[in-house]
């Protein structure tokens, strides 16, 4: 069984039940509008609505990510998954699941937060776009491998964002920054290190994944 | 014995040396500390500030390394001296956050102003909490063992970026930040000859005193889990 395969299996089931898309959009409405009306008739900072962008993409992400291995436990498939294909296979196929629905997720996310907020406007929409696909793509290796942790603990809903949020700080923090950056119209070349340490982050993570993903998944 | 008695000596000269030895404009005799423009009398804190904050990440890279060995050998003693290691890191991670609060108190003006070395330790306190609180959701053992070890692993692989990267990259009051006149080192050494080898004595003095620990944590642990087993 190839990676692809599965992919395309987990976006079959999804197509049919709509468990994450619908609970992921909805939640996307719900915390947006949490924020307009917190802020209500006030004028927030530039810096400020750069930063609660990326506390609404990981919120988002806290509540749509865990699934991917949490479903396969409920439904009793995981053994089933383990006789048929490789560690390997099983982890990208549900990490191109997790990156299609980040993308998706961040792009809507990203579309409704420039239309509903006045003080978001990105001057260097170059560097934030970089910044954009490499902190989606950090978000979903590092979640991916997270979900497959709580996929075996007990308590599965609520030490998602805890164990989450450690691995997913030094992007966040990057990804603050150049969203400042970016706002504040830098040049392209100053952001170029945080940049570096975005490309370095979703390496690093993409090689522990694969080297632990053996030992989550192998009982 | 002889280490229980060598290691009383070195962390009570080190807590006498440091607290007692007084800081003067231009040092004179051996016992003098000089004076760093800027911290005064605050600069004795370093010696109990930096190896607690050490302690927090050796801790954490022994917990590591134990983590690796499980995961290797599947001996469960393995993720009791990575637990007992990782539970010792908590308590300096908690005392080196509070002391280096305290000194920002005195130096910066407030106990917590988000300095980039500020935010790395909170970092490391919410990774050792998330540690506790993984090992506590997962009854059995052999599966609590690999996936706190699996945890442990991947949240190591970001610490450079909390203890090397970020602090050095933006903007921050902690020596070796982007905007200081001598960034690269932590330390900053400007202190002299006395000064610093009270210094280093109370890293020694603290990692000895952490070996020491660790080691009689985890065989307490060990005889815990036997006698647990030979009564139920």
């Amino acid at each position: 069984m190839s990676s692809y395969a599965l992919f395309k299996k987990d976006l079959a089931s999804e197509l049919r039940t709509r468990y994450a898309i619908n609970s992921l959009v909805m939640f996307i409405v719900v915390t947006i509008s949490v924020i307009l009306f917190s802020i209500g008739n006030e004028k927030i900072s530039d810096f400020l609505s750069g930063g609660l962008f990326w506390v609404v993409i990981f919120f988002s992400a806290m509540s749509g990510l865990s699934r991917a291995f949490v479903s396969e436990e409920e439904r009793g498939t995981t053994l089933t998954l383990q006789l048929i294909a490789s560690p390997t296979t099983i982890f990208s196929g549900k990490l191109l699941f997790n990156l299609i629905l980040v993308f998706a997720m961040n792009i809507i996310i990203a579309l409704l937060y420039s239309a509903l907020f006045d003080s978001f406007v990105l001057k260097n929409l170059s560097l934030f776009l970089y910044a954009f696909v490499l902190g989606n793509i950090g978000i979903a290796i590092a979640s991916t491998l997270i979900a497959s942790i709580i996929a075996k603990a007990s308590s599965k809903g609520t030490l998602y964002p805890v164990l989450s949020f450690p691995i997913l700080l030094p992007l966040m923090l990057t990804l603050i920054d150049l969203t400042k950056q970016a706002m504040d119209g830098t040049t392209f070349e100053s952001g170029y290190i945080e940049l570096a340490v975005l490309g370095c982050y979703d390496i690093v993570m993409i090689a522990a994944s694969f080297l632990l993903f053996d030992f989550i998944w192998k009982d | 014995m002889i280490w229980k008695i060598i290691l009383f000596l070195l962390i009570a000269f080190v807590s006498i040396a440091g607290i007692t030895f007084p800081i003067v404009a231009t040092p004179a005799h051996w016992y003098d500390f000089p004076l760093i423009p800027g911290l005064g009398e605050n600069a004795k804190i370093i010696f109990f500030h930096v190896p607690t904050a050490w302690l927090t990440v050796i801790a954490f890279f022994m917990s590591t390394v134990y983590s690796i060995k499980y995961l290797r050998k599947k001996d469960l003693v393995d993720d009791i001296k990575a637990h007992t290691s990782a539970q010792l890191g908590m308590i300096f991670c908690i005392l080196a956050t509070v002391t280096g609060a305290v000194w920002a108190k005195f130096a910066w003006g407030s106990y917590w102003s988000w300095d980039p070395r500020q935010t790395s330790i909170f970092a490391l306190l919410l990774i050792y909490g998330a540690l506790f609180a993984l090992r506590s959701a997962v009854e059995v053992e052999e599966k609590r063992a690999a996936l706190s070890a699996v945890y442990s692993i991947i949240a190591f692989v970001t610490v450079p970026f909390f203890v090397f990267i970020m602090p050095r990259i933006m903007r921050g009051l902690h020596p070796g930040s982007a905007d200081d006149t001598n960034a690269g080192t932590i330390v900053n050494f400007k202190m002299n000859g006395n000064m610093l080898l009270i210094f280093f004595l109370s890293l020694i003095g603290f990692t000895i005193l952490y070996y020491w620990i660790w080691y009689v944590g985890y065989k307490s642990m060990l005889y815990k889990e036997k006698l647990n087993k030979q009564y139920h």
